[in-house]
């Protein structure tokens, strides 16, 4: 079946026609995304599909994450240590760097990095396949497209942001550790120490987890939505891979706001 | 058994604004060759979009087998599907697979065969199309009139009833349209499906069909045989195989305004 028009256009006053077309974009947002959960549920049946998109978002995306992640630590180590220094605290390092990274820097840059790295090469993938009229020829051969090529994306996509994320707050803690421990001399003992005493796996380890299990469906959703819905032209696939990288970087960050605000406000 | 796979009563459609078909009525029978032909946004490509219930019909209808396309819902539409084979104007071959994997790809997506049976059948379809030596070549490495041949082989894959070919001979060179000629007329003699043919090159399109339809205006200027269209004195049908300039088919687009006012010239 073709791809509905997103925005229907209604007749009636401008306001109340306006609304009503972005309640109907809404509606239709909210029908596609619970739709690519199902088939990407579905789509473990033929995990060939699934797993041939997690090499290409997953493997393809592991030089970029690591090696932000290990400068960011970096860096960490740096800041952290001049900052804790002027209290004396600098054997705290360690646990400033860890949670720095578990709760926010390692699932928000990481799900930053993929909307740059991974969502633009979705959207860009399904918008020429739309341009190319290989979405078309897939529902004349009465093949879902949604099923066939976005959902696998999709599920790929969002078990691969956790696992990069993880990765990344690693490849941080490792970057803190080499700065802080072996180039500026603090106690590896205490460094380790801390971190192990005042790191809480479900507060802060489990929290982390599911910031970037929700950034995975966010940049996952919004990459192919915008590919498949696309204008089948050169400028319309442009046009697309932009939106996606600054509608999915603005949600990641808007949603970290409101997911942090709910997370951490009881502490 | 109906003799008219295909039946096609008071077709109208638009795109928005314009009107694109207006009551058109069109018969395809079994094992015969019907070209549509006609100038470039006549309709004729919507025909065959409206024939795969790929767009819907603001009035009339198309009756497949007996079935009324606009009628079925999404799975039976699907089902239907299986018996209709398109070649796109391009081919619109999945650019990531094998031309093997092409051809594969509808007998995986709607068959269990065991992957021995799965090759044979691939490599048959090739060899009809000359292709069998190129089975493993990636689509880059095909030529525009290869892209073409395998795009058929995938068409008819399923052994369709109907074959639906979309400017088959646009860009080709004269070796490769005189291959996709004699392919378009042996496959439909051999499977005996109805095969429409899409095209506004006269001379290849007249050499191997049985009936021709021209389209003018959203409407069906004439209708015959090659050699009645050829011999036709009707205005439509001399422009169109004359080639001239001056004819029911104006040259301008209609302009909402005289050329004078769009100048700002007084008038």
């Amino acid at each position: 079946m073709p791809a509905p028009a997103p925005v229907p256009t209604r007749r009636g006053p401008a306001p109340v026609s306006r609304a009503l077309d972005v309640l109907a974009a809404v509606g239709y947002g909210t029908r596609f995304f619970l739709r690519l959960c199902g088939l990407g549920l579905a789509s473990l049946r033929r995990p060939r599909l699934a797993i041939d998109q997690v090499h290409f978002i997953g493997n393809y995306s592991l030089s970029i994450v690591l090696v932000s992640g290990l400068l960011i630590g970096f860096v960490l180590g740096l800041q952290g240590y001049y900052t804790l220094r002027r209290y004396g605290s600098e054997e705290a390092l360690g646990l400033l760097v860890t949670l720095s990274l578990v709760r926010e820097l390692g699932p928000v840059v990481t799900a930053l990095l993929l909307a740059g790295r991974a969502g633009t090469s979705l959207t860009a993938e399904v918008g020429l396949m739309k341009a190319g009229e290989q979405i078309d020829a897939m529902e004349m051969m009465a093949v879902d497209p949604v099923a066939r090529v976005l959902a696998p994306r999709f599920i790929a996509a969002v078990l691969c942001v956790p696992l990069l994320a993880a990765l990344f707050s690693a490849m941080g803690v490792l970057g803190g550790y080499l700065v802080g421990v072996q180039g500026i001399g603090v106690d590896a003992g205490s460094f380790w120490a801390q971190m192990q005493g005042g790191v809480d796996w479900l507060a802060d380890v489990g929290n982390g987890v599911l910031k970037s299990i929700v950034f995975g469906f966010t940049i996952a959703f919004t990459a192919l939505y915008v590919g498949y819905h696309a204008a089948p032209t050169p400028e319309g696939v442009s046009r697309a891979t932009t939106t996606t990288v600054v509608v999915a970087s603005l949600a990641v960050l808007g949603l970290d706001f409101i997911l942090t605000a709910l997370m951490f406000s009881t502490e | 058994m109906q003799e008219n796979l295909v039946t096609v009563d008071g077709l109208t459609f638009a795109y928005k604004d314009r009107q694109i078909l207006n009551g058109v009525s069109l018969r395809f029978p079994r094992g015969k060759v019907v070209a549509l032909i006609g100038g470039s946004g006549s309709g004729k490509t919507t025909i065959l979009r409206l024939i795969g219930g790929q767009l819907r019909p603001q009035r009339g209808s198309v009756r497949f087998d007996g079935q009324d396309v606009h009628g079925l819902g999404r799975d039976a539409l699907y089902a239907l599907r299986r018996r209709m084979g398109m070649l796109y104007q391009f081919g619109a071959l999945f650019t990531d697979l094998t031309a093997f994997e092409n051809v594969a790809f509808p007998l995986r997506e709607h068959t269990d065969l065991s992957e021995a049976m799965l090759r044979d059948i691939v490599l048959l379809k090739l060899e009809a199309v000359g292709l069998r030596g190129a089975a493993h070549f990636g689509i880059s490495q095909l030529s525009g009139g290869m892209q073409r041949r395998v795009a058929l082989a995938r068409a008819i894959a399923l052994d369709p009833s109907l074959i639906m070919y979309d400017e088959p001979f646009t860009g080709l060179d004269p070796i490769s349209i005189a291959t996709v000629r004699a392919l378009i007329r042996t496959l439909t003699d051999a499977l005996g499906s109805a095969a429409i043919l899409v095209s506004h090159d006269i001379q290849d399109s007249f050499a191997i069909a049985d009936y021709v339809y021209l389209l003018a205006q959203g409407r069906i200027a004439a209708e015959g045989t090659p050699q009645d269209m050829r011999a036709s004195s009707d205005p439509n049908v001399r422009q169109f195989l004359d080639g001239d300039i001056d004819g029911p088919v104006a040259f301008h687009y209609a302009a909402k305004r005289p050329l004078a006012a769009d100048l700002g010239l007084p008038s």
